[in-house]
């Protein structure tokens, strides 16, 4: 069948979602009723390693309307085994169990749950446990661990390890007229996603519960719950209709859940387990790291050797792993590349993936260090980039399905005036500010995963499209919806995605950047799926002027299914319906990815980002007045959604480049800006002027939709725009981040 | 938060007999007590909530200054019109500090009184003897680059965290106070100390003591003042270094300086001595430099925060330059002129 | 919940409705709104003050709900994001918010609208960086800040253009 018109896909379309999220009737997590609900408060540990020694719970039993209190001497009972624990994106290691055992691996570590029958009982009675410990050696700080950093032995699932090297990169290294080796670190960052952990556990009797849950994946997390618990897979529904905010942080079950189940099976009853803020710095985080990169260049600026070493923090129980060298061996053309990527054990929590994780850290130093090495031979940011241009994917030997930078380096240049840009650093003044502009290439993978989908059509033309996706802030419920609408001719009014519940259609955990071409694409198979059938059963009726159609022929709007080329053939779908006794059509869709294409293809989404910055030299203030991103990223199914996801990332970007960081104290191993008011993100007064452009790209090979995501690739290039600005105001090169004004004021 | 007692008295006398208790604490806007409260740093057996006491009007003193009630908020008092038109300087500080929402609902008193945001002070896992007497001071040798660099102590080495009170230090207010005792007013430089070897006690009010005022002379620096505040993002954080600037000029000269920090010490910090250099002198950066470099003197850092000496000297100097040019920064341009 | 002896009587009306209440006085606003009156609208993001998700508006006023013991505010007329419709048609707010996408995950959003109102009714932000600078006391970690910036500008111009039609 041949495509009808779109409508709806490709048009700037309100979210469907949007009058629940105003009217503040979209429901999160921590925000289900449930009858006589309990509340959990969390107890962590305050050291960072050792043994708990003594537990100190009788204040809090004394607590009124304290109910029970969990700790590791009378935990409820859960799996034994590692391999129970383990969610679809754990990395290799034991993962961790809440309230196993005395040891503690990293400081806020849960070491008691309160339960109590108000939320303010529990919250009390949780500040009144204390603990003695035996105090183990213990260390936070990655430059001490850097020379014990290993080559993770077990490879994370899904996360390719730097490449062999290729060429002779040292000895080109050495040959070449011009060269840089720079040491860069991205300090550690925690998500922050706006909405906190939460987990409502509605327990309905005989071992059978509802969750509602904040995740990004409601079967992963329902998978972790009958896996921990060993519940039947029927008795477990897990729910995430809305999710405030992730970033990654909810790809992995995170304590509550765990804590709110376990004691919603002990003690029968509804249970709500929240983190507090404080709390959600002792869950995963994007890992601290240093790197170096080793550029050389001939004299016109054409890459002759990369060198990219990284050395990344994970936890003394699993060994979390990211792509983070390997960008530098396919965003440039070059022959002698060595790429090298260790860990290092830190006692903290096992870090977890955080918007585009591994390329945020690793395309910053490259494309930090390309701009410096872009000075030393004495031609322009964007012209150095231009001229490296990597047509294939040097990694793999593989083609790119498509690759529209050029067109965002023109697009982009265009719209920031980058040709009125004055070379030299410093060059450029008004007032007290030095103004600089700098640019970055961002790079993410563009991926399909499997999954699926069911498109139900009713005898009244209305249809429902159903996959067990999960809309993070991310415009999954609008696009679903849009492709649904499009599929049948109807308008978005007569279509309904069903997401957010595990019982849905297998669907991915919501991450890479991958659920609109994944799920999206599943929606549109199953949508074909129901088409078909219902021109079979059109077919199948008496006299009906469809008999000599084929499926080619035919499309469907405005509740009848014609022949396109004599639109006066038709038949509507309650006439079809009726005639086949049906009430409704129910079909399934499903996707995965091409592995023959694979085999010569590989798929990513491609920017440029342009910066202009201010900055008060003498005060070290920054102020990132523009941003123009460009985008490559196939079929933009909603670009009023497809841009705040741009937006989104840019801003995380400047809050990468600028302020986020977590303040550790080595001698305690305590993070000590656990709160929104000293851990730093982009305020309103931060974020001026910023501008998204979608070059055009069609790409039939990257998904069935031609899609290839947008959660990931604005973040990615942005800081290392920033920091390249910043160096082209001041001639300062800051290669620690965030930049902070005590390093401007020191560089 | 732990369970305590509520009292809400309706005048500043019954008030005052309800503070007798020795674990209660007063509250106001409670955007810090509260706060506080739930991350245990602050456990009162007693609440008293004085919201209900006739404090919220703003008065004309005899001597042509005002008198500000302790339960005026920070919002009422920044976009009053006195205030605005003979305290431009005071108006502007509050307006650099916190987000609208929390200055909606702190209060003047409550303003004076808000606690430091060492970041081991907020953490009862840590030890603080501003929290806990006696456990000594994790900061020193620890995460401390907002810390002091003027007035710290071995034992402490914590900043007051407000803005406003940067102003009122520059515009020699006085805090009426009212306690079991009586009445009394103390001057503002009085009413915050240096942490010494009692970092515990933030100010030199007696325990029972109520503040009910905060009182202002008359002052007019014209458009010779600024308020300029230096912090790690652009809006909605504390000071690294904050500066509070009010000139009177005679002919192209300074008649008169007053200079506060923020930021950089227990409490707001002036430098009567150096004021002195700058009077009756004609400004120029090389002046502003010699008071700057006065000022900061006895600054030491304590590693992370180093750098805030040299941020507090040229912060100066440009306030100053605001200042005496009449271009005094406001708080919604974040480009600093 | 079991009632306790520390109880203390408070009454609100919220969102137009009269709430006639013994609670304790350890509750916030904001626990009191989202637990015991099933008004989740208002957002816990923090519960510090640090992030304004909990804005609500108390006798026109927008304040952080999580710092303010409920008891406190006895008397108080309280307006949350469920209470900003008018006869089922939505705040010109929460329209605009609507149109310019100003929101992602859509959890910091209510307190954003909240705020934004109060905003408005203060009339003391006049231009972009203003409004900037009186929305920063709401974070967004989606980054919607430019769309929220354009959502309230276009409230703020329809304001006015109403106010000049009236003259």
């Amino acid at each position: 069948m041949s495509l009808t018109e779109n409508i709806h896909i490709g048009r700037p379309t309100n979210r469907v979602d949007g009058r629940l999220k105003v009217t503040g009737q979209a429901k999160y997590a921590a925000e289900y009723p449930a009858a006589d609900l309990l509340h959990g408060a969390i107890v962590g540990s305050t050291i960072a390693a050792g043994r708990i020694t003594a537990l100190n719970v009788e204040p809090a039993r004394q607590v009124p309307g304290v109910v029970e209190v969990f700790t590791h001497e009378n935990r409820g009972k859960a799996a034994w085994l590692d391999r129970s624990w383990r969610d679809e994106v754990a990395p290799p290691g034991h993962p961790f169990r809440p309230l196993h055992s005395d040891r503690i691996l990293f400081d806020g570590q849960p070491i008691a749950l309160v339960v109590a029958d108000s939320y303010e009982a529990a919250r009390d009675a949780a500040s009144l446990v204390s603990a003695e410990y035996e105090v183990r050696e213990h260390c936070t700080e990655l430059e001490r661990k850097r020379s014990e950093a290993y080559v993770p032995p077990e490879k994370r699932s899904g996360i390719p390890p730097p490449p062999d090297p290729r060429g002779d990169p040292e000895k080109a290294f050495e040959d070449a007229p011009i060269k840089i080796s720079r040491d860069y670190r991205v300090n550690a960052e925690h998500h922050n996603p706006m909405e906190m952990f939460g987990t409502t556990c509605v327990y309905e009797g005989n071992d059978k519960l509802t969750i509602y849950d904040k995740t990004q994946g409601s079967q992963n997390a329902q998978g972790y719950v009958t896996s921990v618990f060993g519940l039947k897979s029927k008795n477990v529904r897990l729910i995430n209709h809305y999710v405030g905010g992730a970033f990654g942080s909810a790809l992995r079950p995170q304590h509550q859940l765990f804590f709110a189940v376990m004691a919603s099976l002990e003690l029968k009853r509804s249970v709500r387990v929240s983190l507090t803020r404080s709390q959600m710095f002792h869950i995963g985080y994007r890992p601290d790291n240093y790197q170096t990169v080793s550029l050389a260049a001939d004299r016109e600026g054409r890459l002759r050797s990369i060198m990219h070493d990284a050395v990344a923090s994970t936890s003394h129980y699993e060994d979390y792993q990211e792509a983070v060298v390997n960008w530098s061996g396919m965003m440039y053309h070059c022959d002698n590349v060595k790429l090298s990527y260790r860990l290092a054990k830190l006692h903290t929590p096992t870090p977890c993936d955080m918007r585009a994780p591994g390329a945020a850290i690793g395309v910053t130093a490259l494309e930090c260090a390309l701009d410096e090495l872009s000075y030393e031979v004495g031609i322009d940011p964007l012209e150095i980039r231009r001229l490296n241009f990597a047509s294939k994917d040097e990694n793999t030997d593989k083609q790119f399905t498509s690759k529209a930078l050029h067109a965002c380096y023109r697009e982009g240049a265009a719209a920031f005036g980058w040709d009125k840009r004055k070379s030299v650093p410093r060059s450029m003044q008004d007032g007290h500010d030095l103004i600089g502009w700098g640019v970055s290439t961002g790079m993410w993978d563009a991926f399909l995963q499997k999954a699926e989908a069911t498109a139900k059509l009713s005898a009244d033309g209305k249809l429902e499209v159903s996959t067990a996706a999960s809309d993070i802030g991310t415009g999954t419920w609008t696009i679903l919806t849009q492709i649904g609408a499009d599929a049948f001719g109807l308008p978005l009014e007569d279509v309904t995605a069903r997401i957010g519940d595990s019982t849905l259609p297998t669907s991915p955990v919501e991450g890479g950047s991958w659920t609109a071409a994944s799920n999206g694409s599943a929606v549109q198979a199953a949508c074909e799926a129901a088409k078909e059938t219902l021109f079979k059963h059109a077919k199948k009726m008496a006299n009906s002027p469809l008999a000599d159609s084929e499926f080619e022929d035919v499309a469907v709007s405005g509740g009848c299914i014609f022949r396109i080329d004599d639109p006066g053939k038709r038949l509507a779908i309650s006439e079809i319906m009726h005639a086949a006794d049906l009430e409704e059509i129910e079909e399934e869709g499903k996707v995965g990815p091409d592995l023959l294409q694979m085999m010569k293809y590989i798929s990513y989404t491609h920017s440029a980002v342009f910066a202009e910055v201010r900055v008060d030299e003498e005060l070290g203030i920054v102020r990132v007045t523009r941003i123009v991103c460009a985008a490559a990223a196939g079929r933009i199914l909603n670009p009023k959604t497809a841009r705040s996801q741009i937006l989104g990332g840019v801003v995380m970007g400047i809050g990468m480049a600028l302020h986020e960081e977590a303040m550790t104290d080595h001698r305690l191993g305590k993070i000590m800006n656990h709160n929104l008011a000293e851990y730093h993100i982009p305020a309103h007064a931060d974020i001026e002027n910023i501008e998204v452009i979608f070059v055009d790209e069609h790409d039939e090979k990257v998904s069935p939709l031609g899609v290839k995501g947008l959660g990931e690739i604005g973040i990615v290039g942005t800081a290392s725009a920033v920091a390249n600005a910043i160096f082209h105001a001041t001639g300062k090169r800051v290669r620690d981040f965030p930049i902070t004004i005590d390093k401007l004021l020191a560089a | 938060m732990n369970r305590f007692d509520y009292v809400r008295p309706d005048n500043v006398s019954d008030a005052i007999r309800a503070l007798a208790t020795g674990s209660s604490k007063v509250l106001a806007g409670g955007t810090n007590l509260v706060d506080l409260m739930k991350y245990d740093v602050e456990r009162p057996g007693r609440i008293v909530d004085i919201n209900r006491l006739p404090l919220k009007e703003i008065t004309p003193t005899a001597e042509g200054g005002l008198r500000i009630g302790a339960l005026v908020s920070n919002t009422d008092l920044a976009w009053n019109d006195d205030i605005r038109r003979q305290y431009p300087l005071l108006a502007s500080a509050i307006l650099a500090g916190a987000s609208p929402q929390l200055r909606n609902a702190a209060t003047t008193g409550g303003n004076l009184l808000q606690r430091t945001r060492c970041y081991y002070f907020y953490d009862p896992s840590t030890a603080c003897n501003k929290r806990d007497p006696g456990t000594g001071c994790s900061a020193i040798g620890g995460v401390n680059r907002i810390h002091a660099i003027l007035g710290a102590s071995p034992d402490c080495i914590a900043v007051h965290p407000s803005d406003m009170c940067v102003a009122l230090a520059a515009l020699n207010a006085s805090v009426d106070v009212e306690g079991p005792d009586g009445k009394r007013s103390i001057p503002f430089s009085d009413f915050h100390r240096l942490p010494g070897s009692e970092p515990q006690r933030d100010n030199t009010m007696s325990s029972g003591e109520l503040i009910t005022a905060v009182v202002l002379p008359p002052s007019d620096f014209g458009a010779n003042y600024t308020y300029l505040k230096i912090r790690d993002r652009l809006s909605y954080a504390f000071a690294l270094v904050s500066v509070a600037v009010g000139l009177t000029l005679k002919a192209d000269a300074i008649d008169e300086a007053r200079v506060a920090l923020g930021g950089v010490a227990h409490k707001p910090w002036r430098d009567t001595a150096a004021e002195e250099l700058l009077r009756g002198q004609r400004p120029d950066t090389q002046l502003f430099l010699k008071f700057a470099d006065q000022v900061l003197t006895p600054a030491h850092g304590q590693g992370e925060n180093n750098f805030k000496i040299e941020l507090a000297r040229r912060a100066m100097v440009r306030a100053l330059h605001q200042a005496f040019a009449g271009t005094p920064q406001d708080q919604s341009v974040k480009s600093v002129q | 919940m079991a009632p306790s002896s520390a109880d203390i009587p408070a009454s609100f009306v919220i969102n137009g409705s009269r709430h006639a209440l013994t609670i304790p006085p350890w509750m916030t606003l904001l626990d009191l709104l989202r637990e015991h009156l099933h008004l989740t609208g208002s957002k816990k993001g923090c519960d510090h003050g640090q992030c304004g998700a909990c804005t609500v508006l108390v006798d026109g006023i927008r304040l952080n709900s999580c710092l303010i013991l409920a008891v406190s505010r006895d008397g108080a007329d309280i307006t949350t994001i469920e209470g900003l419709e008018r006869d089922g048609d939505l705040h010109p707010l929460q329209t605009a918010f609507v149109e310019h996408d100003a929101f992602q995950c859509g959890y910091c959003t209510p307190g954003q609208i909240c705020s934004a109102a109060g905003l408005l009714s203060e009339r003391h932000a006049h231009n972009r960086a203003e409004i900037r600078e009186n929305m920063s006391g709401n974070l967004c970690r989606c980054g919607a800040y430019t769309n929220i910036a354009d959502a309230i500008e276009d409230v703020m111009a329809q304001d006015a253009a109403a106010r000049e039609a009236a003259e």
